[in-house]
């Protein structure tokens, strides 16, 4: 499948006060057209920054996308192009849909005229027929009565509805990709589930891919094709999502899998990974995750792993996958899981 | 993708690492107190440490100024009345108004020190009664400080206790208590404060009453919303179940933890009170002769602004140097101590 | 909405009558006859003074006629201008105080929102700082030291506009600049703290999403929302502007309400500074009144939940 957006050798840093914190620290991936790659981490791993990057979000002020970042859309570097040329894509070709639904809409300004704006801006439509193609998103994302709603303000939805709305806006001129921040964590669990229907059934009908960040593993594997794991500014493994959860290789990974409940670790306490993430004020030598890695060898503490390939699908960046590393154990649910893994496999790929 | 380069690493270098602990769960930062942080953050503010060491030479030299220049502020020399600014090192430098000279309205400079034959310097000129308006300036500061630092200590200790109490009992004592500063609210200060001192006659004592009694309620509200967010928190009900009674718990427990606010609050009164006192002696409320304060002087300076103009200058420069400091210094410590600032 | 408009001017109808009551007992408190202090009226004489205007009568009773004149818009008798009108002096005053006041409320407001909004869109550059200093000096610096500043350097030495006096609108310029710097510092400070505020939200961070250029983001989205809550200054800035009339009518020696309370005050005339007091406060209750309305007609989200508390 053809890729729709390659990301290569993406650093970022922030200036602060403190001194100059590298958020992001060479990260590369690709996005295919149609499919949904989830990015998982914990806060302060990345993911943010990096889809924010995307959309260059981030604020000019204290923020810095280092030379020979690639974030290449249809033959072009996003990390280059002018405020101008940048606005001609966000909300057209690339856009997003935030976290917090209760904060993410302009709460003076009638939601109608909020869907209806990229549509003005974009598609130089009239007023009128802006208006008409705001009623049909609405129906699209399932607000009901949207003929009285649409003159609205804001404070007058719930939250699950006010995310039907986020989602109007940004589907409103078919975008290429669909970038969708934590889109359910602000959201009750009945409702996470609502709106992650409504965007897989969106996705089928308008064919955009989607890059979907979350810290939710359960969510990840409802809606994502594959699956990238950040951690320290870095992506540390990525693969489908069948490979990442039934044969995850980075510890790290299998950190996040064993601390993730299921039905049938009922009666075994949660795992959790110790310690903290790491400071990239000044981030470590070797891999950032040793410290908290029991499986730490010497050389983890000494050189930055390699992306190990393990299939053509599935890399991961831990020395355990060199030759001459020693055969380890991993968390019992995660080889409960990986005992799993080959008879899936020989069924299909995929979600 | 990028791969692997198969390169060769000595065997030790896959065994299991022996890991610190301690390093996994590091406290980055080091733990400081309240005061310390605090500090820490109005040191950063380059325009509060100025403002501080500027406001501490005014109140050095509100204590130390009246006894500098030799002359008792209150003596009256009529052949020395209105005397230009002199002082003797800075006496040749031209842009300076410290030359001795006076410009009239019509452009002439008029000498009056070698006109008169005097050889005495006065450093800041004297005033139309012939007095040091160097040592009475230095007095004048002294008593709009103290007038506004008696003022502002009683703000804050019928706020303090008046927002504490109706935070904490809450209820009908509360609501109570909020219609009471809900009508003084509705008052105009300034009718208030001409009114008091209309029947107090003026003087050091009502105009501090005076501006007490309406810049209280600020810190009352302040402090209430305080107290109401803190009093259910577990440290103050743990407090309750150990039998501590109300009084303890509020000044035990609650207001230290306020004292960010307070003093924030405190800081802003202070200023504001300098330029009521002012303003009063302006329209004629103030202090009365032969007492000064910075009101006063201006007041009388104001009177023979186009032939003295320097007996403005100076009280003029002082209080907005007064205002300008004790504002960016209460600036700055409502960053430091603001806690959404905190990081 | 009603229920709380009513809640409201009842509220205010209350506050004028303590305050009207307030004032009467206080002037009464003030030892000594108004006549006693400065004349030389022989004991006869006072009497006949005090019948005249009433002093000679139970308090009580003089409290009532007072409340019932006031009632009827008569606020008594001038000391100063023999056989005055309270009510006749105030209304000839009030026009150069009104222009006055307007005038520097709307200059001082929306040159102060255009600064803070300057100032949180190119934050940390020399314009940022430039207001900041503009907003601390106008926050500092007392409204008559400055009135006299401009007073002595603009129109004494360089003899650009008018020294004083109240002949033209000319002579309104240096007054209604000197009266505008609190409402200008004021207004920049918290317009760029609320501008500030606004531009990290995330409904801006949507917009700029959409594709908004950065004047979009910043006009339609960002100022309306930023501009709601410097409604709540305008009240305190108005009658911070009744403060610094007083003082700068004084300075320039303009015939409005703030020049004659001053007099007033100074020759003790009781009735006019009980019945400038009364307009003041009236005012005062009224503007905050008029802005709390404003408010919730501007704010889409109180607008329907009937006023905020």
């Amino acid at each position: 499948m053809k890729n729709i957006l390659e990301v290569q050798d993406l650093t970022i840093s922030f200036h602060t006060f403190a001194g100059e914190v590298q958020a992001i620290r060479g990260v590369n991936f690709e996005l295919k057209k149609g499919e949904t790659l989830a990015i998982v981490g914990e806060s302060g791993s990345g993911k943010s920054v990096t889809t924010k990057s995307i959309m260059r979000l981030l604020p000019k002020s204290n923020s810095e996308i280092k030379a020979g970042s690639q974030i290449l859309f249809e033959g072009k570097n996003l990390a280059e192009l002018s405020d101008k040329e940048m606005e001609k894509i966000r909300g057209k070709e690339i856009s997003m849909i935030f976290q917090d639904p209760m904060t993410s809409l302009n709460p003076t300004m009638k939601i109608g005229k909020q869907i209806a704006e990229p549509l003005i801006k974009h598609q130089k439509v009239s007023k009128q027929q802006a208006k008409e193609r705001a009623l049909e998103l609405l129906k699209l994302v399932g607000l009901p009565q949207p003929e009285k709603r649409i003159n609205q303000y804001p404070h007058q939805f719930s939250g699950g509805q006010r995310q039907r709305i986020v989602i109007a806006v940004a589907l409103a001129c078919n975008p290429k990709i669909l970038i969708a921040d934590e889109p359910t964590t602000a959201l009750d669990v009945t409702i996470q589930a609502q709106i992650l229907d409504l965007m897989k059934n969106l996705q089928k009908k308008i064919d955009t891919s989607i890059i979907f960040i979350t810290h939710d593993l359960g969510v990840v594997a409802n809606v994502a094709d594959r699956v990238a794991v950040m951690y320290g500014g870095k992506i540390i493994e990525v693969g489908t999502v069948d490979e990442i959860f039934y044969n995850p290789q980075h510890p790290y990974t299998w950190g996040l899998i064993s601390s993730m409940p299921s039905l049938d670790t009922m009666d075994e306490n949660l795992y959790a990974i110790p310690g903290t993430p790491p400071d990239l004020l000044n981030p470590p030598k070797g891999d950032a995750f040793a410290v908290r890695n029991e499986y730490a060898m010497n050389i983890d503490l000494l050189e930055e792993p390699p992306m190990f390939k393990v299939s053509d699908t599935h890399y991961a960046a831990t020395w355990l996958l060199h030759p001459d590393a020693p055969k380890v154990d991993p968390p019992v649910a995660v080889k409960r899981r990986q005992n799993k893994f080959p008879e899936m496999n020989s069924v299909k790929g995929g979600k | 993708m990028v791969n692997h380069p198969e390169k060769r690493f000595p065997k030790e270098m896959f065994e299991p690492a022996q890991i610190d602990q301690s390093l996994i769960e590091k406290i980055e930062k080091p733990s400081l107190s309240f005061w310390q942080d605090a500090w820490l953050r109005v040191r950063k503010n380059k325009a509060a440490i100025v403002s501080l060491v500027l406001l501490i030479l005014l109140i050095f030299m509100a204590l130390v100024g009246p006894f500098l220049s030799g002359y008792d502020g209150e003596v009256q020399r009529a052949e020395h009345s209105n005397l230009p600014p002199r002082i003797a090192a800075l006496e040749n430098i031209s842009w300076l108004p410290f030359d001795g000279t006076l410009t009239s309205r019509n452009g002439d400079t008029l000498t009056p020190y070698e006109d008169k034959r005097i050889e005495e310097y006065y450093w800041f000129g004297t005033d139309g009664l012939g007095r040091d308006l160097f040592t009475r300036l230095w007095e004048g500061v002294q008593i709009s400080l103290l007038i506004a630092f008696l003022a502002t200590a009683l703000d804050m200790i019928v706020g303090v206790s008046y927002g504490a109490i109706s935070g904490y009992f809450g209820g009908r004592v509360d609501s109570a208590m909020q219609r009471v500063i809900e009508i003084l609210n509705g008052i105009p200060n300034l009718v208030i404060v001409i009114l008091l001192i209309l029947v107090l006659e003026p003087g050091i004592l009502s105009i501090t009453l005076a501006l007490a009694i309406t810049g209280w309620t600020t810190m009352a509200r302040v402090v209430r919303g305080q107290v109401l967010k803190m009093k259910n928190q577990e440290f103050a009900l743990a407090s309750k179940t150990l039998g501590a009674t109300d009084l303890r718990i509020i000044f035990r427990h609650l207001l230290p933890n306020m004292v960010g606010v307070i003093i924030i609050n405190t800081m802003f009164t202070i200023p504001n009170a300098i330029f009521f006192e002012a303003f009063l002696s302006f329209i004629g409320l103030g202090l009365q002769p032969p007492d000064a304060s910075l009101g006063t002087l201006i007041e009388e300076g104001f009177k023979v602004m186009l032939l003295y103009p320097y007996q403005l200058l100076f009280p003029s420069i002082v209080i907005s140097l007064l205002m300008i400091t004790f504002n960016l210094l209460a600036d700055g410590l409502r960053d430091a101590f603001d806690p959404k600032m905190r990081d | 909405m009603w229920k709380y408009l009513l809640k409201r001017v009842i509220l205010m109808l209350i506050t004028l009558f303590l305050i009207a009551s307030l004032t009467f007992f206080l002037m009464k408190l003030i030892p000594g006859s108004p006549f006693s202090a400065a004349s030389k009226l022989s004991e006869s004489q006072l009497a006949i003074m005090n019948a005249k205007y009433g002093l000679d009568q139970p308090i009580p009773i003089q409290y009532a006629n007072y409340m019932i004149n006031i009632l009827k818009g008569d606020l008594g008798i001038s000391f100063q201008f023999n056989n005055t009108d309270v009510t006749q002096l105030i209304m000839n005053r009030v026009g150069p105080s009104a222009t006055l006041g307007l005038q520097a409320m709307i200059f001082g407001t929306i040159f102060g929102i255009f600064l803070g909004v300057i100032a949180a869109l190119r934050q940390n550059t020399w314009l940022d700082y430039g207001s900041t200093l503009v907003a601390v000096l106008g926050k500092s610096i007392p409204s008559f030291v400055f009135a006299a500043m401009l007073q002595y350097y603009i129109a004494v030495k360089l003899g650009l506009l008018p020294v004083a006096f109240w002949r033209g609108w000319e002579y309104s310029i240096l007054p209604t600049i000197a009266l505008s710097i609190f409402p200008i510092s004021i207004a920049a400070r918290f317009m760029r703290t609320e501008m500030v505020e606004v531009m990290g939200s995330d409904y801006i961070t949507l917009a700029r999403a959409k594709g908004a250029s950065s004047f979009e983001v910043a006009f339609k989205h960002a100022l309306r929302n930023a501009l709601i809550p410097v409604i709540t200054v305008l009240g305190p800035l108005a009658v911070s502007l009744m403060t610094g009339s007083l003082v700068v009518e004084r300075v320039f020696a303009i015939p409005g309400l703030g020049e004659q309370f001053v007099k007033s005050i100074q020759v003790s005339d009781y009735p006019v500074i009980m019945g400038t007091t009364l307009l003041f406060a009236a005012l005062f209750i009224f503007i905050i009144l008029v802005v709390d309305i404003l408010y919730s007609i501007i704010d889409p989200r109180i607008r329907l939940s009937g006023g905020k508390n």
